[in-house]
C-alpha cells in the first residue's frame, strides 16, 4: 500500500517548505482553491467517507455541514493538536516530520467552510512539534499560503498556532474552545454545539489534526479512490500508534479496517520472544481491554464498536504475560482521577474514589467485596456527566475486572503488602 | 405551546422552555443544585435527571428542552436512581459534620438525601482535605471549602448579577476549590445572596451563624424598609426559645422571589437593617391612658396655626391615612410635613433607591404633599419661636438639621410630642413620648417607588410598652372624639381605598404576597439587569 499521511515521515527534513514543496505540498492546496467552488469541496470530503481521526469518528463533511447556511458571524476552524491520550502519538509523528500536509489540509478546509481564522491548539507538552509546526507556518506565511490572496484565489486565511497548558480534558473540543478563549477548560453544555456557536460564540468547526491530513490526499485523488482504501463506511488509512511490549513499536499507517491480530504480529514485530500476549487496548487508554482471544477483530469504528470496545484515537496498547492488571487498573484510574476537569459532580467524585479503591486493592488492603463497589462507581458514572470523561474514565475499570476479575480475586488473596515489604 | 406529559398529567406548557422550568411551573419537586432561574444554567450537579421516554439515558432537566409530545417522568425507577447516584457522589467526599453546621435544617443535601438518597453508603475510603475551613472571604460571609460541592452558583452569581467577578473554582478533579481570586474579597452591596443561593453549608452568613438553629426559626413575610424599592423579604425570627437570646428576637432576613420587584435578591444595607426591631428602641416607662390624655389635652388647645406635624414617610398608607384624617381634616393643621431635607442615600441601578424610605409615595399621595411638604420652613419657624408645638413621628431632627437646630427648637417650641419605635435625640428631649411598634409588630401596605402597594405583615407582638401607630392614632381619636373606628388596618385600608381614587379597587386580598400597583401611572417597569449592566448588553 501506498502511504498517505506517512509518506514524507522518513523523508529528512520534510517540516522545511523546501523539502515538502519538492514532495508537492500545496500543489492541491492551489489547484483547489482556484479552480473549486467550497460546496463542492465539501461534497469530495463528504463522498469519501472521511470521519473525524481524533477518536469519536463522526463524519468529517457531515459536521462542516451542521454550519449555519447563513450567518453575520466569522467561521473558526480550529484544529485538534492537544494529542493527550496515553497509547496515542500519531498527530506527533504529523505535526514532527509532516506539517505542511495539515497546514495544507487546513487551507483547503477552511476554504470548504469559508473560514478565514483558524487556531491550531498544539498540547502544551509537544514542545518540538510546536518548534517545528511553528516554524512551518511562518514559512507557508512567508510564501503567501497564508495570509492574504492566497495562491491570487481572492481567499485570506490567518492561522495561529497556540499552545494547551498540559490538561488532557482540553483534547474535548469545548474545553478546548473555553480554552483557547482564555478559559478555564470545562466541557460545554450541549447543545448548543460548536458548528452553531463554538470559539468566541461564533460557528466553528474542530477537526483532528490526522483528519486534516487527510483532506489533500482526498481532493488530489479523488473521493472514490479514498473511500476503496478502507473498509465500507471507513475511508482511508489510519495512523495506528502501537506501543507496549511488541518488538517495534511506533506508528503504522494501515488501511482502516486492518485486523488488529496482523498490526501486532505482523507490522509491529509480535511479541518479545517467549512472551504470550495477555490483553491489548485497541485505542488510547478510554477504549475498553481486549483479551488475547479477541483481537481477530477489524480496526475500524464499526468492528471495535461491534466487539464492544472503539477505535477511539487508534492507540494500541498491547500487553504480555507479564502484565499485572491490577497495576495497570491502577495506573488507568490515577490518570483519569488527576485529569478529571471536576465541573460535574459524578466524574468529580467518581474518579477520586475509584482510584482510592484501586489504590487500596493494589497496596494489598482491598477486599472481593471492593471489585463490586467499582463496578457500581463506574456503571453510575457512566453517561450522566456533560462529556464523555465520566465514560471513559468508567470502561478501563469495567473491562478490566469483569475481563481479568479472577486475577483480581487472586491478588486480592495474596498477602501483597508483606511481598512489598520483602522486595524493599 | 407545547404538550407534554409530566408523571402521567398531561401540561400545556410554552415552546422552548427547559423540562425544569415545566417542571417547576406544575409545581412538581424535583432536586436541584446548581440550577437557579436567576442565573445561566451550568448542568454541572447533575442531579436533576429525568426520564424522557424514547431517550436512553435519563437527561437533566435543567438544560434539556421540552418537545412536543414529549413524555417525562421525575418519579419513575430510572429517574429516582440516577437522582440517587448523584447524590451519592455528592455526599463521597462531603464531611460529615451537619451536628455542628449552621446549615443543617435547612440544607439541600439533608433535604435531597431524605427525598431521594437513603442509600447504605458505598464510600468507605478517607476523604479529601481541603484547605479551607471557616474561612471569612469578607465581612459578611464565611466559607467551607470541604462542604462546598461547587454548583457555581456563587460563581454565576459574583460573574452575572454583581458582575463582580469574585468567585472562582480552583484547582482539578475532587481536589477542586471554590475561593475568592487571590487579593479579592468578598464584599459589595449584595454580597449577602450568595448564602441564600449556595444551597449546602459552604458559604454561610457570618452574622446568623450559630446565632440559633434554623427550625427554631419563626417565619413570616413583609417588605424591607429599608428604601423605597420595597424588596420582599422574610423575616425569620425565633418563635420558641426567648430565653436563648435575650431581647433579639429577630434574627435575619431573607429575600422573598418576586419577579417585579426585587427578584430573588436583596441588598445588604436592608438585609442586616433587622437589628433596628430589637436594639436601639424608644421603651419610655409609659402609663398609656395619662400619656393619651396628656396628648389630648394639647392637640384639643392646639391653634392649628400654631402646630405643625411631621409625619414619616416609614409609616404605612394606612397609619398615614390616619394622619390625614386626625390631623389634617379634624384638627385643620396646615402646616404638615414628611419629606426630610438632604437625605438621600446610595443608589444604584439595581435595588438600592436613594429614598431611603419605604413608602414616600403612599405619604405623598395620602398627606397630598407631591413634594412631601416643606419641613424646613417648619423647622426655621419652630426656630423662631413660630410654634407652640410639634408633633413629630419617627424623624431624628438633630441628624437632619443638626443638634443645634434641635436646641434652639426645644427652647423655642413649648411641647414637643414624638411618636416613633427607636430612640434618637428628639425623643430624649420630647415632653411626651409615644413608643411605637416596628414594621415587624404590625400589619399594614407600603407604596413603592414606582406604586406598587405591598403588604408588611405581623411577625412578633410589638416590644412593651410600644403599640402600633395605627392603635395610637386611633385612641387619640377616640379621645378627642372623631369618628374613626377600625379595628384591624384592613378595614383603615378599605376606607382609604374608598377615598382615595388611586388606592380605589385594591383590597388586602388583591394585594396578595406579591402586591398590586395603584392606578396611578401604571407603567410596567423593565425588568431588573445585573448591577453594572449597560442598555442593550445581554
Amino acid at each position: 500500500m501506498e502511504p498517505i499521511l506517512s509518506r514524507n515521515f522518513n523523508v529528512p527534513n520534510a517540516w522545511k517548505l523546501s523539502v515538502a514543496e519538492s514532495r508537492g505540498a500545496y500543489e492541491t492546496a492551489r489547484k483547489t482553491l482556484t479552480s473549486m467552488k467550497p460546496d463542492e469541496i465539501t461534497q469530495v470530503v463528504t463522498a469519501a467517507n472521511l470521519r473525524g481521526l481524533g477518536g469519536a469518528g463522526f463524519p468529517t463533511g457531515k459536521k462542516w455541514q451542521f454550519l449555519p447556511k447563513e450567518t453575520t458571524k466569522p467561521i473558526y476552524l480550529v484544529v485538534n493538536a492537544d494529542e493527550g491520550e496515553p497509547g496515542t502519538f500519531k498527530d506527533r509523528y504529523i505535526l514532527e516530520r509532516d506539517p505542511h500536509q495539515m497546514i495544507e489540509g487546513i487551507i483547503i478546509s477552511a476554504f470548504a467552510i469559508r473560514s478565514h481564522k483558524a487556531y491550531i491548539y498544539i498540547r502544551g507538552e509537544y514542545v518540538e512539534p510546536f518548534r517545528r509546526l511553528q516554524s512551518a507556518v511562518d514559512e507557508a506565511y512567508a510564501k503567501n499560503f497564508l495570509g492574504k490572496n492566497i495562491f491570487g484565489s481572492g481567499w485570506d486565511l490567518d492561522l495561529v498556532v497556540h499552545r494547551g497548558a498540559g490538561a488532557y480534558i482540553c483534547g474535548e473540543e469545548t474545553a478546548l474552545l473555553n480554552s483557547l478563549e482564555g478559559g478555564k477548560g470545562f466541557p460545554r453544555l450541549k447543545p448548543p454545539f460548536p458548528a452553531i456557536v463554538g470559539l468566541f460564540g461564533c460557528p466553528t468547526i474542530i477537526n483532528n489534526v490526522e483528519t486534516l491530513a487527510c483532506v489533500p490526499p482526498i481532493l488530489k485523488n479523488g473521493a472514490e479512490w479514498f473511500s476503496k482504501l478502507g473498509s465500507p463506511g471507513n475511508g482511508g488509512t489510519h495512523l495506528f500508534s502501537v506501543s507496549g511490549h511488541v518488538k517495534k513499536p511506533g506508528v503504522y499507517e494501515l488501511p482502516m479496517g486492518t485486523l488488529l491480530r496482523e498490526i501486532i504480529e505482523k507490522h509491529a514485530g509480535g511479541l518479545r520472544d517467549g512472551r504470550k500476549l495477555k490483553a491489548v487496548i485497541p485505542g488510547g487508554i478510554s477504549a475498553k481491554i481486549l483479551t488475547a482471544n479477541e483481537i481477530d477483530v477489524k480496526m475500524d469504528y464499526d468492528g471495535l464498536k461491534a466487539a464492544g470496545t472503539m477505535l477511539g484515537s487508534a492507540g494500541v496498547i498491547v500487553m504480555d504475560d507479564t502484565t499485572c492488571m491490577v497495576g495497570a487498573l491502577y495506573l488507568a484510574c490515577k490518570f483519569f482521577a488527576h485529569e478529571s476537569c471536576g465541573q460535574c459532580s459524578p466524574c468529580r467524585e467518581g474518579t477520586g474514589w475509584a482510584f482510592k479503591i484501586v489504590k487500596r486493592i493494589y497496596e494489598g488492603q482491598g477486599s472481593v467485596k471492593d471489585l463490586d463497589t467499582l463496578l457500581k462507581i463506574a456503571s453510575n458514572m457512566e453517561g450522566r456527566t456533560i462529556c464523555v470523561f465520566a465514560d471513559a474514565a468508567a470502561w478501563p475499570i469495567q473491562s478490566y475486572i469483569t475481563k481479568f476479575r479472577s486475577e483480581f480475586e487472586e491478588y486480592i488473596g495474596r498477602n501483597v503488602k508483606l511481598e512489598m515489604q520483602n522486595v524493599k | 405551546m407545547a404538550n407534554i406529559t409530566i408523571d402521567g398529567k398531561p401540561y400545556t406548557v410554552k415552546d422552548g422552555i427547559t423540562i425544569i422550568e415545566a417542571i417547576d411551573q406544575a409545581r412538581i419537586p424535583l432536586p436541584r443544585y446548581c440550577y437557579h432561574p436567576g442565573l445561566s444554567i451550568a448542568g454541572n450537579c447533575r442531579i436533576c435527571q429525568v426520564e424522557v421516554e424514547k431517550m436512553p439515558r435519563t437527561v437533566i432537566a435543567c438544560n434539556t428542552r421540552v418537545a412536543e409530545g414529549m413524555v417525562i417522568h421525575t418519579q419513575s425507577s430510572k429517574a429516582k436512581e440516577s437522582q440517587r447516584v448523584v447524590l451519592e457522589f455528592l455526599l463521597a467526599n462531603h464531611p460529615l459534620d451537619c451536628p455542628v453546621c449552621d446549615q443543617s435544617g435547612e440544607c439541600k443535601l439533608q433535604d435531597y438525601y431524605m427525598e431521594v438518597g437513603l442509600y447504605d453508603p458505598m464510600f468507605d475510603d478517607m476523604k479529601v482535605k481541603k484547605t479551607k475551613k471557616a474561612f471569612p472571604i469578607g465581612p459578611n460571609v464565611m466559607l467551607d471549602q470541604e462542604r462546598c460541592i461547587l454548583c457555581t452558583r456563587c460563581v454565576r452569581y459574583a460573574d452575572e448579577v454583581t458582575q463582580t467577578h469574585e468567585f472562582g473554582v480552583f484547582n482539578r478533579g475532587d481536589h477542586s476549590e471554590l475561593d475568592v481570586y487571590p487579593g479579592k474579597t468578598w464584599e459589595g452591596k449584595y454580597a449577602g445572596n450568595v448564602v441564600d443561593i449556595c444551597p449546602v453549608g459552604a458559604l454561610t452568613d457570618r452574622d446568623f451563624r450559630f446565632k440559633m438553629r434554623v427550625w427554631y426559626l419563626g417565619s413570616q413575610s413583609s417588605v424591607c424598609p429599608g428604601c423605597s424599592r420595597g424588596c420582599n423579604i422574610e423575616i425569620h425570627y425565633e418563635k420558641s426559645r426567648p430565653y436563648h437570646l435575650k431581647e433579639s428576637r429577630v434574627m435575619r432576613l431573607k429575600p422573598r422571589e418576586n419577579q417585579a420587584v426585587n427578584q430573588w435578591w436583596m441588598c445588604d444595607e436592608g438585609r442586616y437593617g433587622y437589628k433596628s426591631i430589637d436594639e436601639n428602641r424608644f421603651r419610655p416607662v409609659t402609663d398609656w391612658k395619662t400619656t393619651f390624655e396628656k396628648v389630648v389635652t394639647h392637640l384639643s388647645a392646639a391653634v392649628p396655626e400654631r402646630w405643625a406635624v411631621l409625619a414619616s414617610p416609614q409609616n404605612t398608607n394606612e397609619e398615614l391615612y390616619l394622619v390625614k384624617r386626625i390631623f389634617k381634616d379634624a384638627l385643620k393643621w396646615q402646616q404638615i410635613a414628611f419629606k426630610a431635607p438632604g437625605q438621600e442615600g446610595y443608589a444604584d441601578n439595581f435595588l438600592l433607591k436613594a429614598d431611603k424610605n419605604p413608602n414616600t409615595s403612599g405619604a405623598s399621595q395620602i398627606l397630598g404633599l407631591a413634594d412631601g411638604g416643606d419641613m424646613t420652613a417648619i423647622i426655621e419657624r419652630a426656630k423662631r419661636g413660630g410654634l407652640d408645638g410639634l408633633f413629630v413621628f419617627s424623624h431624628d431632627l438633630a441628624k437632619i438639621f443638626g443638634n443645634e437646630t434641635l436646641e434652639v427648637i426645644r427652647k423655642n417650641v413649648k411641647t414637643i410630642i414624638f411618636e416613633g419605635p427607636n430612640q434618637n435625640a428628639i425623643s430624649a428631649v420630647a415632653n411626651i413620648g409615644l413608643p411605637a411598634a416596628s414594621y415587624a409588630e404590625k400589619d399594614g401596605t407600603f407604596t413603592n417607588f414606582e406604586g406598587r402597594v405591598q403588604r408588611i405583615r405581623k411577625a412578633l407582638e410589638p416590644m412593651v410598652p410600644s403599640k402600633p401607630t395605627w392603635e395610637i392614632l386611633l385612641e387619640l381619636a377616640g379621645l378627642l372624639g372623631l369618628p374613626l373606628s377600625y379595628t384591624r388596618p384592613e378595614f383603615i385600608f378599605n376606607d382609604l381605598a374608598k377615598d382615595d381614587e388611586v388606592f380605589r379597587g385594591l383590597t388586602y386580598k388583591a394585594i396578595s404576597a406579591q402586591g398590586k400597583m395603584w392606578n396611578k401611572n401604571t407603567v410596567i417597569p423593565s425588568p431588573l439587569k445585573g448591577i453594572n449592566s449597560v442598555e442593550g448588553s445581554s
